[in-house]
């Protein structure tokens, strides 16, 4: 019987406490770096587009909201024709962000994205690509890979040694 | 002539006021409930959020209105009505001020007691009428508990009567000049709101509803107007429970400086206020504790309360 006294006793003592809700609108809580937000697709150092078109990231979506069309330009680098995000199907997991091998797709801390209708929730291509490099600086696929493109040829990379030529490995 | 026009002023007035008070009380009660949870609760609408009852209403009015085919079609209906139409009744005997009733009944309590007994059907015919077992526990227990809390609602208030020796309310509260009820009648007054607490199935003795154990009890069925009509039924219900202990143990518009009415709201607003602080502060009692509780306390402590106060009354007159 008490107890039970003490406890409304102590829910009125609540009257006095700060409120913990964030009037939202107004003010907004603070999102850490790493939230997982609107998606998008970033540019390497030199202004490329970072995807690469492999399609990783759409086996990895567990909702299957990522469909793209891989194509490639006159030197052999390839790029995603169409990429399309179905955002009234993401999940927000970040399964794709971490199945990409070249920091091209990336979680941003924004979530403002109502819309009236459904539709407009599927974000295109030119929706999603931003002009900066996003969360990671300085990684651009092609300078690391060791992979021949137009402007740059095997061994020309960075950290690339240049290519052993194989006939003067004949005994 | 006259006199049936101040009549039939005061119904209106009086019946605005409750129905307009008890859809303020869900605004109040989801403020206050923030309140205590350290939330803001409804802020948006209109100043203070104070237009969210007319959202909900417009919302509640556009909601499909659906019978389930298994129902019991028109007990299915009627049973919603019921519980409004009795708290509503109920109404018509409380003395707001000198003067301020609807009928001024030699038999008031009596009328307060016969319509809250009537009360219980509406919430046994729905979860009868809704054929589903989840409506029907809940119509079950909603008969159990009212029909025993209402022995103790009758018990404690008889105290009362006998202090007042009358059955007519505007005399229960003028008999309350020198000291008010709840001080003589302190272990009345605790059985009373208990089994306030209980007829009007409000949180803490929300057994009939129970939502994390029986969906939603008797109401899991209704939708639309109707489950409003529930809402509106167990608002309507605090504050006649409220105003029902204001009357009986703190004086009803007694009081000084402030007029009387005023002091009437002042206390039936106090008291609509601890229900909605019993629901934020307590647990739900699991089913046999409420019921053991009710007979093997409250009954003996009722007639302990009745039987002692016979006494001393007996004892004065001698
Ligand atoms: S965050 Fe998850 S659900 Fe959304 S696109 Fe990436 S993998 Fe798919
Ligand atoms: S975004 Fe990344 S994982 Fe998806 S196709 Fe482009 S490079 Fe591959």
């Amino acid at each position: 019987m008490l107890s039970l006294i003490r406890t409304v006793w102590l829910v009125l003592l609540h009257m006095f406490h700060r409120r913990v809700t964030i009037q939202y609108p107004e003010h907004k809580a603070p999102l850490p770096p790493r939230w997982r937000g609107r998606i998008i697709l970033s540019r390497d150092p030199d202004g490329g587009e970072r995807c690469v078109a492999c399609y990783l990231c759409a086996i990895a979506c567990p909702v299957d909201c990522i469909a793209l069309q891989a194509t490639q330009d006159e030197h052999g680098r390839r790029y995603p024709e169409w990429f399309r995000i179905n955002f009234s199907r993401c999940i927000f997991c970040g399964f794709c962000e971490e199945a990409c091998p070249t920091y091209a797709i990336q979680l941003t801390p924004d979530f403002e994205m109502s819309e009236y209708h459904r539709e407009n929730l599927v974000y295109e291509k030119e929706d999603l690509l931003i002009s900066g490099q996003g969360k990671y600086h300085g990684y651009n696929f092609y300078r690391v890979a060791g992979l021949a493109i137009g402007g740059k040829d095997k061994g020309q990379g960075e950290e690339d040694r240049p290519p052993v030529d194989l006939r003067t490995l004949l005994p | 002539m006259h006199s049936v026009g101040i009549s039939l002023l005061i119904v209106f007035v009086v019946l605005a006021c409750i129905l307009g008070v008890a859809s303020g009380l869900i605004w109040l009660e989801r403020r206050l409930l923030a309140l205590w949870q350290d939330r803001y609760g409804p802020n948006r609408v209109g100043p203070f959020g104070l237009l969210q009852v007319l959202a909900d209403i417009i919302k509640i009015l556009m909601k499909e209105d659906w019978i389930p085919p298994f129902a019991d079609k028109p007990v299915f209906v009627i049973a919603p009505a019921i519980t409004v139409i009795t708290t509503l009744l109920s109404f018509s005997v409380i003395v707001f001020a000198p003067g301020i009733t609807v009928v001024d009944l030699g038999i008031g309590v009596l009328l307060f007691l016969a319509m809250s007994s009537l009360g219980v059907y509406s919430l046994v015919l729905a979860g009868w009428s809704s054929d589903n077992k989840y409506s029907l526990l809940g119509g079950l227990r909603a008969a159990a508990q009212m029909l025993s809390y209402e022995l103790f609602v009758g018990l404690s208030l008889m105290g009362v009567v006998m202090l007042a020796g009358s059955f007519r309310i505007a005399d229960i509260v003028e008999a309350q000049r020198g000291l008010w009820f709840c001080g003589p009648q302190f272990v009345g007054f605790v059985i009373f709101f208990i089994a306030g607490l209980a007829e009007t199935h409000r949180l803490p003795l929300d057994l009939p509803e129970a939502d994390n154990e029986l969906v939603a009890g008797y109401h899991s069925e209704y939708s639309g107007m109707k489950f409003g009509l529930f809402f509106l039924g167990e608002y309507i219900g605090i504050t006649l429970i409220s105003a029902m202990i204001a009357t009986f143990f703190f004086g009803g518009w007694l009081g000084p400086v402030l007029p009387g009415l005023l002091w009437f709201i002042i206390k039936t607003f106090f008291f609509i206020c601890l229900f909605i602080a019993l629901r934020a502060a307590l647990p739900r009692p699991r089913y046999d504790q409420l019921m053991s509780v009710s007979w093997k306390w409250i009954l003996p402590l009722a007639l302990l309360n009745l039987l002692v106060t016979g006494a001393i009354l007996v004892s004065r007159t001698t």
